[in-house]
């Protein structure tokens, strides 16, 4: 078994990073899953297909484009010289904004099917009875679409704890750092010490078991009140 | 002087080499012998049509396949651990290995120049190096090794990124996120000359790497002779042209 130390680190640092990345995308999502949900123009669908592309595209490469983008010739490497350093690969901050681009879509596609689906009857009503844009996103529209935001934030913070690809091509695998729990486990098999690599891959078997039941018990009590 | 027996022998390795008589070896290959093993590969197949499909990974990686029953006949090795290991537990044909290369470390920089490469490391004035996993790739245990040696271990430290293999710390390196690697020469072996510096061999232990046949490819004679070809002078001159060494 392996001590509580060895495992310790990656899952404190695992569970910061969905926390951190979950937080984030909620606040950077739920404006582009209103967006796409309310506007008419035509290049609505290009936008959409474009938060989607995570889905399909293989992690090496959006980790490869990261790892570009995230170096000292990139953007990322410009906004880290702000602070003295040469590259946001390699770091938490990378982690971050990796695991943002690579989860986009799981928070935004329920929030904007949860959008959606309020149709236009009670956003029109709220504005009739005097309600400004902002008051009636938080007070109609948000409260009805909760739905949406439990299952967005679930999947983002599952999805985050389940990265693997991205991370191990920008973070160079540093304890506390960048060394998240999939990678120790993968580095635990490589190395032959299968006793440890059973323990943590038992605990994200459960972990996924929790989580993908609790995605089922939300959908049962919530689903039909606003779906 | 060709006589009799020689052309006798040179047509019986014409016939071997006819397709009729064309198999497939199937080589489990270190990360870090990639190039050399394509080319070998190549030449191998065009000499004797047999046909050889490489697989390459991290040596640690490659194993943990190869213990559950990964159809290849060969392990190139990047270390002569896991090919004794390989033996031990049933998995590789006693007899069949040896050592194919030594591999030699070198410090990579596209920014510094590494002349004095000692120097560049001694000065400490970059923010990452990136090294091989000193836990599972024996580049990575020689680059901790020569770091320890020259007492930069508790200076690098916090400065260290890891790849999975050695060609992740080469791409870490490639991509300017780290500014400086420890790889295998091998790899960088076509850079200018001031890029590299190569580490003189005594500050780290012998990178030995071993091949080995596998169970699987017991009964494989494409396999077997492979093996035969990579202790040729042929492929010796190969294998050494491409920055490693052989005693």
């Amino acid at each position: 078994m392996p001590t509580l130390a060895e495992i310790a680190s990656p899952i404190a640092l695992t569970a910061a990073l969905a926390s951190v990345t979950t937080i984030l995308l909620l606040l950077i999502g739920t404006p582009i899953a209103w967006w796409l949900a309310r506007t008419k123009v035509r290049w609505r669908e290009p936008v959409a297909a474009l938060v989607a592309l995570p889905l399909v595209l293989p992690p090496t490469v959006i980790g490869f484009y990261l790892l570009i983008a995230l170096g000292p010739y990139g953007p990322g490497g410009a906004l880290a010289s702000l602070w003295g350093a040469r590259t946001l690969a390699f770091s938490f901050e990378g982690l971050v904004i990796g695991s943002i681009a690579y989860s986009l879509p799981f928070m935004v596609q329920p929030l904007r099917v949860a959008f959606e689906a309020l149709g236009e009857e009670p956003i029109e009503a709220a504005a009739t009875l005097g309600a400004g844009p902002w008051q009636t996103f938080a007070r109609v529209a948000a409260p009805l679409a909760r739905t949406g935001f439990f299952t967005g934030a679930i999947l983002t913070f599952a999805h985050t704890v389940g990265e693997f690809g991205v991370v191990l091509m920008i973070g160079g695998n540093i304890p506390g750092e960048t060394k998240v729990l999939s990678i120790a486990i993968y580095d635990l098999v490589e190395r032959g010490d299968w006793a440890s690599a059973h323990w943590l891959s038992l605990g994200m078997v459960v972990f996924a078991f929790v989580v993908v039941s609790a995605m089922m018990l939300i959908d049962r009590r919530y689903g039909r009140v606003t779906g | 002087m060709v006589g009799a027996r020689g052309i006798g022998a040179l047509a019986v390795l014409l016939l071997s080499a006819l397709p009729a008589h064309a198999a497939l070896v199937r080589a489990a290959v270190a990360a870090n012998f990639t190039k050399v093993a394509t080319e070998l590969a190549a030449r191998f197949q065009a000499a004797t049509g047999n046909e050889v499909r490489l697989s390459f990974g991290a040596t640690g990686a490659l194993y943990a396949q190869i213990t559950q029953g990964a159809p290849f006949d060969a392990l190139l090795s990047a270390d002569d651990r896991r090919t004794a290991t390989a033996i031990a537990e049933g998995l590789g044909v006693p007899g069949t290995e040896f050592t194919y290369a030594v591999g030699r470390l070198a410090l990579y920089s596209p920014l510094f120049d590494l002349t004095d490469g000692e120097a560049v490391l001694r000065a400490g004035d970059f923010q990452h190096i990136a090294i091989a996993d000193p836990k599972t790739a024996p580049y990575g245990a020689a680059a901790m090794a020569m770091l320890e040696k020259f007492g930069l271990t508790e200076g690098a430290a916090p400065r260290i990124v890891t790849g999975e293999s050695i060609s992740q710390a080469l791409a870490f390196v490639e991509s300017g996120s780290a500014e400086l690697g420890l790889v295998a020469l091998s790899q960088v072996v076509d850079k200018p000359a001031t890029q590299i510096w190569l580490v003189p061999p005594e500050n780290y232990p012998a990178i030995r790497q071993n091949a080995v046949l596998l169970k699987a490819g017991e009964t494989n004679e494409a396999a077997r002779a492979f093996l035969d070809y990579l202790r040729g002078d042929a492929a010796i001159a190969v294998i050494k042209a491409a920055g490693y060494t052989l005693e």
